[in-house]
């Protein structure tokens, strides 16, 4: 069965490395896997999407629209953005902390990620909103966002993969010393789903 | 085998490691530096690494090694072709005895690019043979046909993946590697220096030699025809791509079964095998980024044999020119091929969604650069000219600081131009560090020599930042983990001969104003170097922070900085402390002396 995921986020937020997770346990699995990002010229605050598929015959490393199970939002509006992509039935997985890009700074557009939230609950049966500030104070670190959200995106069963199959991928992925605190969080993101 | 889960271009350089490659130069350019950080990271110990000045070092450097026997591997950006295409065009003619493999990485869209130039043309153009892949497990298993075509007919060979195949992950199985040989070293012989004799010469034994590696590559697993299993009413079309199009072909037909035509090295051109993929068809419809390159080589072919098959694609206006394609952009021109009405996917009605313009980081030095500029000439006539690296940036609200752009090292000439025709009006030259040493020199020779009058601002950030910050000439670094002697900016500058050189710390807002208020009197060419090192090398200095009791709103900070840290809350400026890296700039700014070190005394 093939499985894509598509993770969008904010520059500097670790989608890529979470997208990279994602795909180290799929093929521990055996599974093949294919990403892809697009991201902007700007080294920190552009828009970054990966798309993940996982499985045999896979041909575009893009997901195209309507063809993601599992819409991985590291931040509110850029969940919503990708909102097209999702299949008919898929999951949305959302942290619930915004970040502003300077332009709402300028007067631009600003937005409130409450609106965010409220549209994607009413567009999409399954969404879980990840309390991830909450997660990453606990766990000591801003940089655990994408761990948190792995934990919650492998507990919805979207992903095709377990917990603890992505722990297994964090271990042989990550520095040493991170890895104790991302576990953390990968368990609170877990939870955080059972919570719902 | 082992299988590995690899970036396309980390597949090309382990890919070449594997093949036994020796030396490998480039430049670094967005979609291709991974490649050569590829080689310089897994090294095992006996290959020769280096990130040349430009790109044309870096090829000329490459055929050097190529003469001496080594396979070699060269690596650049699309326009990055442009600068080496000198040695390119007599390299052809002159040929190579080691492998020689040319990487050339093109960026359809683009997505961070100045063109959408197509480097299939290149390999037309320069008579050498192309692979273009179509995926990273593709890109991985060419690199090894491709040095074995060098070899076989001693001719540099180049391979073109695009973005989505560069950047794009996959898992990979990883081939035994071959042995390096030890290279027989340079042989003299007249065959090494080009004259118009044996140019000529070349020149008739390439056109000779082209259709035969045509005819071979007719037969590569690269280039292949894939039948239709069944009759259907599509029996008589026909559909033919390349490289990442191959790929939105495949997935968008499902199992919609047509014949199609793989074309993996679009020169020279699979010509017999193509002959058979025509027979029998009465259209054919032409899916590939950039040019329509394969396209015109059926149209051409067509007239050559008489054939009455339409060829579809770009030239018919049946697929779209620019930018690149997708899984939906080939389904839709599928689907008009067969005649067939997709309904139109119902809109998507989403909310008002932020812009995320991009923008330079918070902390980067180049905004205080840019800043202090703008602030010393507030109120006069100014045009700035910008060049190629993150700074380009500084083209945007509200530091509004680049109003030319054209290719690397053409700020400090185009401001040249624009000074003749604009006497009255102060130019300034923006130029990073790396850009500096790969294409600024040699502009600052010509303002010299022909006694122009510009101001040089060279951005000085220690390090090649956009391209995810490469060792460069000033850095005193090599890829090969050396320390060298760091060429010094104010040093070349001023042994050409430029009036006044300066070097400024442009954090210190103050003494960047009067720097440039200095360097704009003086009468000629005058440089002042903002040296201040990326905030992606360094470690962060101590945060910034707002007293809202100080702050009075004004907005100063937000307006005049764009810095992202800054953020409007309850009617204050506020600094968002993980994104602050404690440039000080907003404190300098502020009117009253609202911002501060976080838990100390302002700078």
């Amino acid at each position: 069965m093939n499985v894509s995921i598509m993770l969008s986020g904010v520059g500097g937020q670790g989608t890529i490395l979470a997208s990279k997770l994602i795909a180290q346990a799929a093929m521990e699995k055996g599974l093949s896997a294919r990403t892809a990002e697009t991201i902007g010229m700007a080294q920190r605050g552009g828009c970054v999407v990966s798309h993940v598929r996982i499985g045999e015959e896979i041909h575009s490393p893009m997901i195209p629209i309507k063809g993601a199970d599992l819409i991985l939002g590291f931040e509110p509006a850029e969940a919503v953005r990708c909102l097209p992509y999702l299949k008919e039935g898929g999951a949305v997985v959302v942290s619930a902390k915004e970040v502003k890009p300077v332009t709402a700074a300028l007067g631009g557009t600003d937005y409130r990620a409450q609106d965010m939230l409220d549209f994607l609950r009413q567009k999409v049966g399954n969404v879980v909103v990840v309390d991830t500030e909450a997660i990453c104070r606990e766990c000591g670190s801003a940089k655990v966002l994408n761990t948190a959200l792995l934990g919650a995106a492998a507990a919805t069963g979207k992903l095709g993969l377990t917990p603890e199959e992505i722990e297994g991928a964090l271990k042989k992925r990550l520095p040493e010393k991170l890895i104790p605190m991302n576990l953390q969080a990968l368990r609170a993101g877990a939870q955080a789903r059972v919570g719902e | 085998m082992e299988k590995q889960f690899l970036m396309g271009n980390e597949a090309i350089g382990l890919a070449a490691i594997g093949a036994g490659v020796s030396f490998v130069s480039g430049y670094p350019g967005t979609p291709s530096t991974e490649i050569l950080e590829t080689v310089a990271k897994h090294n095992p110990g006996d290959i020769y690494v280096e990130w040349s000045v430009n790109e044309k070092a870096a090829m000329e450097a490459a055929a050097g090694a190529a003469y001496a026997g080594a396979r070699t591997m060269v690596t650049m950006k699309q326009v990055g072709l442009n600068v080496a295409s000198d040695p390119l065009m007599s390299l052809a003619y002159i040929g190579v005895k080691g492998g020689m493999v040319i990487v050339v990485a093109d960026d359809p869209g683009p997505i961070s690019s100045q063109t959408e130039q197509d480097t299939r043309h290149f390999a037309r153009f320069s008579k050498l043979p192309v692979f273009d892949p179509s995926s990273p497990e593709e890109a991985y298993a060419m690199v090894r046909d491709a040095f074995e075509l060098s070899e076989k007919y001693h001719t540099p060979v180049f391979l073109r993946p695009t973005t989505r195949v560069c950047h794009g992950c996959a898992s990979i199985e990883i081939q035994e590697p071959l042995p390096r040989k030890k290279p027989e070293g340079f042989v003299k012989d007249p065959k090494w220096v080009i004259f118009p004799r044996l140019s000529f010469q070349r020149h008739g034994e390439i056109e000779v030699t082209l259709p035969q590696m045509g005819e071979e590559l007719s037969h590569s697993p690269f280039n292949r025809m894939e039948e239709a299993q069944k009759a259907s009413s599509h029996s008589r079309y026909g559909i033919a791509a390349g490289g990442i199009s191959y790929e939105y072909v495949k997935e968008a037909l499902g199992g919609t079964d047509v014949r199609l035509l793989k074309v993996g090295t679009p020169h020279p051109f699979p010509e017999s095998m193509a002959l058979r993929f025509l027979e029998g068809l009465d259209q054919v419809l032409v899916l590939e980024e950039l040019d329509p390159v394969i396209e015109r080589e059926l149209v051409y072919l067509c007239g050559k044999h008489h054939l009455d098959v339409q060829i579809k694609g770009k030239l018919t206006g049946d697929v779209k020119s620019a930018g690149e394609n997708t899984v939906e952009s080939v389904k839709a021109s599928i689907s008009a091929f067969f005649g067939v009405t997709l309904p139109a996917p119902a809109p998507e009605e989403l909310p008002p969604l932020p812009v995320r313009p991009p923008v330079l980081c918070a902390g980067c030095p180049h905004r205080a650069s840019f800043y202090a500029v703008k602030q010393a000439m507030k109120g006069k006539k100014a045009v700035f000219s910008g060049d190629i690296g993150c700074y380009t940036l500084g083209n945007a609200m509200p530091l509004d600081m680049v109003d030319t752009c054209l290719c690397m090292g053409a700020g400090v000439t185009i401001a040249q131009g624009i000074h003749r025709v604009e006497p009255d009006t102060v130019n300034f030259a923006f130029i990073g560090d790396s850009t500096f040493f790969a294409s600024g020199i040699t502009g600052v020779v010509n303002a010299v020599y022909n006694q122009t009058d510009i101001v040089l601002i060279v951005l000085d950030n220690s390090t090649t930042a956009m391209t995810g910050h490469q060792p460069h000439p000033g850095t005193g670094r090599t890829m090969m983990g050396e320390v060298s002697a760091a060429v010094s900016i104010p040093a070349v500058l001023k042994a050409i001969g430029v009036k006044s050189v300066v070097t400024v710390d442009p954090l210190d807002l103050a003494a960047a104003v009067e720097a440039v208020q200095n360097a704009v009197k003086v009468k000629g060419v005058s440089a002042v170097i903002f040296r201040s090192p990326c905030i992606a090398v360094t470690k962060p200095s101590p945060g910034y922070t707002v007293d809202p009791a100080k702050c009075i709103g004004c907005k100063k900070c937000i307006r005049e900085l764009g810095c992202p840290a800054l953020i409007w809350q309850e009617k204050k400026a506020a600094i968002e402390p993980s994104l602050c890296y404690g440039c000080s700039i907003c404190a300098q700014v502020c009117p009253c002396g609202a911002i501060t070190l976080t838990g100390g005394d302002s700078k």
